[in-house]
C-alpha cells in the first residue's frame, strides 16, 4: 500500500501546532443520531448562558452511520404499546435486555419521529393521497410491524440541519477527533473532559467540560472482514465507527454491559444491501441452493431455544443457527427469492401499487446502500427474474440495531428498578458522562429514530446533572503539554524512527495503523468465533487468542503515524482492539452459548437459562488497569408471553 | 466500490473556501492535491460508497467505480442531487439504463425551524417528558 502523503505531515503537523483549550458546560462527542437528538433538545432545558459544544470527526451533514441516508424509520411504535415493543426486542436479544431502557426509548419515540417529518423528512403514507403528517393524523406506511417508509436520502442533511441551527455554528467542532475522556483529578469517578487533534491543521483541543455525552457509535473492523481486498470498505455498518465510544468510555471506568454480544447480520452478498424489506414488505424467502426453504427444512431445531426461538418471529441468531446447519450439511449457497416474492405480489397487488413496486425495491438500496445497486447493475440482476445470493458477515458490535452492546446506564426515574437508577437519565457509572444509540448496551432496536431519541433523553438529564453541582470546576492538573504529546505520540515515534529504513512502511521500530489493524483482524477472526471458523471458538481457543491480543496491545505504543490522517487511523485502530479485548473476555465469562448463529461456545454449547440469565458486566479498574467481569441479575418489568 | 475524481473536470473547488469533498467525506478519504488542484481518494479500500462527494461535488466530477475484487466491471450508478429531489441513473453491465427520481425533503434547503410549534419553556426539568410533551403524562409498564 502507498504511503498516503495527502493530509498533513507529521514533520509540519509537530512544528506547527498549537493548542486550544475549549471550556464548556457540556460536550457532546459524535455528530450522529444521538449527538443531533441531544443537540435539539439541549436547548429548550438550557439555561441562556449554559456552553453547550459538539465535536464531531466529519462533518455532521454525513456523519455516523446515517450519513448515506435510509430506506426506512424502523423503531415507530403506532399502534403498538411499549409493552408489545419490550416483548419484541427482549425476544430478538434472548431475553438479556433492560427492559427499563426499552420502554423508555419506546414511549417517547413516535414524538422524535413527528419532528423528523417536521424537519422536512418525507414519510410514505398508506394513502397515497393523504397530504397530511403523521402529527395530523396520517398513517405512515409500514414496511412491517415496527417499520415505516421513508425517502430518506436526506435524513441525516435533515437532522443536521436542526442541530446546527439549534447549537449555533460556532459551538459545533468538526474534523476533530476526540481519542480520550479526561477525568476530574480532585473528584473520583467524575469525567472532566476530553482530548482530540485536528484533522485539518496542526492544532490539538482540550475541552474541559462538567458533563460528556459519549456518543460516536458502534464498532466495525475489528474482525477480519468477508472482503479483505478493495471491498473492506464495504462494510454492513459505517466503517467509519471504531469502537470509539465503548474504548473511551470503558478506560475512563464506565462499567460495560453485554459486551459478549454481537451483530451478524445476514445481507446480500458482498454489497451488504438491506435484507429487512424483502421479507417484511415484499414477503421473501432465503432459499438454499435446491430451493428449500431452510427455516420450513429445519425449523424444528428453534425448539431446542425456548421461548425465544419459539415466538412468531424467532431471535435473529437464531435464524442464522438454522441456516449455518443448512450450510454445513452443503446446501448453499443460499439466495433471497426475489422472484418468487414479485411474481406472488404482482398477482394480489393493485395495478396502482405494482407500478411503484420496482421503484421501491431499488430506493431500498439507494437511500442507504448504493453499492449494493452497483452490484446489481454489474451482475445485471433484474430481481424479478433473479434471485441474489445472501451471507450472514463478519460480526460487528453495536447498540442501536439487533445488537446489545454498550455502557451500563441509568434508568428512568419512574419506572426504573431501584437497582437501575442513579438520579440521571442515561449516565453511565462515571458521574457525568452520559450516552445514546449505540452508547447504551443491553436495549437494542432502537435504530436511528430510537437513538436520536435517546440523545434527547440524555441532554435533558445531563443538563438537570450540571444543574444540580452549581460549584463543579473541572480539575486538571495533566499540563497542555502532556496531553499535546500523548496525543502526537504516533507521529512522534514515526518522526523518530524514519530515517532509519529507505521504506517508510518497513521499520523495525513501528508498526503502522494498518498493520495494526489487520493483526487484531486476523485474531479475532481465527480465536474469537469469526468467519473463518464458521463463528466458532472455546475457551482454549480464547485464551489463546488473549495471549496474541495483549501482545497486540502492548505494541500499540510503536504505533506510527505520517499524517493527521494516518494519526486518525492510529487511535481509530487502539480503540478497535480495546473492544476486540473487551468482547474476548465477556465471551469468555459467559460459559453458555446466548447467541447460537452469532456464536458458538463449542465448550458450552447450548443455553443455559438457570445460571446465565444474567448480564455480564465489566469494568476497568483504574489503579490495577485490570478488567473486572461480574454478573448482575435481570429483573422483569413486563410479562411475556 | 471507491470513489474516483475525473481528472478534466475537477477544478479544485478553487474559487470556494474549501474542497466540497474534503469538507464532506465521512471517513477523511478526499484529499486536494495543491500542486495540481485536483482532489483524489487517498484510501480506496476504506471507501464505503456513500456516495456522499459524488452527490456534493459542483463539477460533478466524482464518481464511484466498482470494487473489482468482487464486481465484474462495466456497470455505473450515477445521482443528480437536487435541493427537494434526487435523480439515479442506474447503467447495468450489459448496457441496459434504469433511471429513478426520489424526494429527499419537503422543506427549503436551510429552512428548518427546529424549534416551530414547541413551547418556550419546555416544562420541568425533573420529570420525564421532552421538550415537545409537555402536558402529557408518560406511559408506565403494566405487568
Amino acid at each position: 500500500m502507498a504511503e498516503q502523503t495527502g493530509s498533513m505531515t507529521s514533520t509540519d503537523v509537530l512544528n506547527n501546532y498549537k493548542i486550544e483549550e475549549v471550556n464548556t458546560d457540556l460536550l457532546i462527542v459524535g455528530g450522529g443520531m444521538v449527538g443531533c437528538g441531544a443537540a435539539f433538545e439541549v436547548k429548550k432545558w438550557a439555561p441562556k448562558d449554559m456552553k453547550i459544544t459538539l465535536v464531531e470527526k466529519a462533518s455532521i451533514e454525513r456523519g455516523g452511520a446515517v450519513a448515506m441516508g435510509l430506506s426506512a424509520i424502523n423503531t415507530y411504535l403506532g399502534e403498538n404499546t411499549p409493552e408489545d415493543y419490550v416483548k419484541h426486542v427482549a425476544n430478538d436479544l434472548m431475553g438479556i435486555v433492560r427492559e427499563d431502557l426499552i420502554y423508555d426509548t419506546g414511549r417517547h419515540v413516535d414524538n422524535t419521529v413527528k419532528q423528523f417529518e417536521k424537519f422536512g423528512l418525507p414519510i410514505f403514507k398508506e394513502d397515497e393521497e393523504d397530504k397530511r403528517t403523521i402529527a395530523e393524523g396520517a398513517k405512515p406506511l409500514r414496511a412491517g410491524r415496527w417499520q415505516i417508509m421513508i425517502h430518506g436520502e436526506s435524513y441525516k442533511v435533515l437532522v443536521a440541519e436542526a442541530a446546527r441551527k439549534a447549537l449555533g455554528e460556532e459551538n459545533i467542532y468538526e474534523r476533530v477527533f476526540v481519542i480520550e475522556l479526561l477525568m476530574d483529578e480532585a473528584k473520583e469517578n467524575r469525567v472532566a473532559g476530553a482530548i482530540g487533534f485536528s484533522l485539518r491543521e496542526p492544532k490539538i483541543y482540550i475541552f474541559k467540560a462538567k458533563a460528556v455525552i459519549m456518543a460516536c457509535g458502534g464498532t466495525v473492523n475489528v474482525f477480519r472482514p468477508r472482503s479483505t481486498g478493495e471491498g473492506m470498505g464495504r462494510t454492513w455498518y459505517a466503517v467509519w465507527n471504531a469502537g470509539s465510544t465503548y474504548a473511551m468510555a470503558y478506560n475512563a471506568g464506565a462499567e460495560m454491559t453485554t459486551m459478549e454480544n454481537r451483530f451478524v447480520p445476514n445481507r446480500f452478498k458482498d454489497g451488504y444491501g438491506p435484507v429487512g424489506a424483502w421479507f417484511t414488505l415484499f414477503k421473501s424467502r432465503v432459499l438454499n441452493a435446491h430451493g428449500e426453504d431452510y427455516m420450513q427444512k429445519w425449523g424444528e431445531m428453534l425448539k431446542d431455544y425456548p421461548p425465544y426461538g419459539l415466538a412468531k418471529v424467532p431471535a435473529t441468531c437464531l435464524w442464522n443457527h438454522v441456516m449455518l446447519k443448512d450450510w454445513m450439511e452443503g446446501n448453499g449457497p443460499f439466495y433471497m427469492n426475489t422472484s418468487g416474492a414479485m411474481k406472488t405480489l404482482f398477482e394480489t397487488l393493485p395495478e396502482k401499487r405494482k407500478k411503484s413496486l420496482e421503484a421501491d425495491a431499488w430506493e431500498d438500496f439507494l437511500d442507504m446502500t448504493v453499492a449494493q445497486a452497483g452490484l446489481w447493475a454489474a451482475m445485471d440482476i433484474d430481481p424479478g427474474e433473479t434471485n441474489s445470493e445472501v451471507m450472514p458477515t463478519e460480526p460487528y458490535f453495536l447498540g442501536s440495531h439487533s445488537g446489545a452492546c454498550g455502557m451500563w446506564v441509568s434508568g428512568p426515574s419512574d419506572i426504573a428498578p431501584k437497582e437501575w437508577q442513579w438520579g440521571y437519565n442515561r449516565m453511565t457509572t462515571v458521574n457525568g458522562l452520559f450516552t445514546g444509540g449505540d452508547g447504551v448496551g443491553a436495549s437494542g432496536h432502537k435504530f436511528s429514530s430510537g437513538s436520536y431519541t435517546e440523545g434527547r433523553i440524555a441532554a435533558k438529564a445531563a443538563v438537570k446533572f450540571i444543574l444540580d453541582d452549581p460549584g463543579y470546576k473541572p480539575t486538571v492538573h495533566t499540563d497542555n503539554q502532556t496531553l499535546a504529546e500523548r496525543i502526537y505520540a504516533p507521529m512522534i515515534h514515526f518522526e523518530k524512527h524514519r530515517e532509519y529504513s529507505t521504506e517508510e512502511n518497513v521499520n523495525p521500530y513501528y508498526i503502522r495503523p494498518r498493520m495494526y489493524l489487520f493483526r487484531l483482524n486476523k485474531l479475532m477472526d481465527e480465536y474469537v468465533a469469526g468467519t473463518s471458523t464458521f463463528y466458532k471458538t472455546s475457551e482454549a481457543s480464547l485464551l489463546r487468542g488473549l495471549d496474541l491480543l495483549n501482545r497486540l496491545k502492548a505494541d500499540a505504543k510503536n504505533l506510527a503515524a505520517g499524517n493527521l490522517h494516518e494519526l486518525m487511523r492510529a487511535w481509530e485502530n487502539y480503540h478497535r482492539s480495546i473492544v476486540g479485548e473487551l468482547h474476548l473476555r465477556h465471551v469468555l465469562y459467559r460459559q453458555e452459548t446466548r447467541y447460537p448463529g452469532f456464536y458458538y461456545r463449542t465448550d458450552f454449547p447450548k443455553l443455559d437459562e438457570q445460571n446465565w440469565k444474567v448480564f455480564v458486566n465489566s469494568k476497568l479498574d483504574r489503579k490495577t488497569g485490570e478488567p473486572e467481569l461480574f454478573k448482575r441479575d435481570y429483573i422483569e418489568l413486563v410479562a411475556k408471553g | 466500490m471507491p470513489s474516483f475524481v475525473i481528472k478534466e473536470k475537477c477544478d479544485g473547488c478553487k474559487g470556494r473556501d474549501k474542497t466540497a469533498c474534503q469538507y464532506i467525506c465521512p471517513n477523511d478519504l478526499m484529499v486536494l492535491n495543491k500542486e495540481i488542484m485536483k482532489a483524489y481518494n487517498q484510501e480506496p479500500d476504506q471507501c464505503w460508497e456513500c456516495y456522499s462527494c459524488v452527490k456534493i461535488c459542483p463539477q460533478s466530477a466524482i464518481e464511484v467505480r466498482a470494487y473489482q475484487d468482487f464486481a465484474p466491471m462495466g456497470a455505473s450508478v450515477i445521482p443528480m442531487r437536487g435541493s427537494d429531489s434526487i435523480m439515479w441513473t442506474v447503467k447495468f453491465r450489459n448496457g441496459k439504463i434504469k433511471r429513478f427520481k426520489f424526494p429527499i425533503r419537503t422543506t427549503p434547503e436551510g429552512g428548518i425551524d427546529p424549534y416551530q410549534g414547541i413551547p418556550e419553556t419546555a416544562g420541568n426539568l425533573k420529570d420525564e417528558l421532552l421538550c415537545d410533551e409537555a402536558g402529557t403524562t408518560l406511559a408506565a409498564p403494566k405487568k
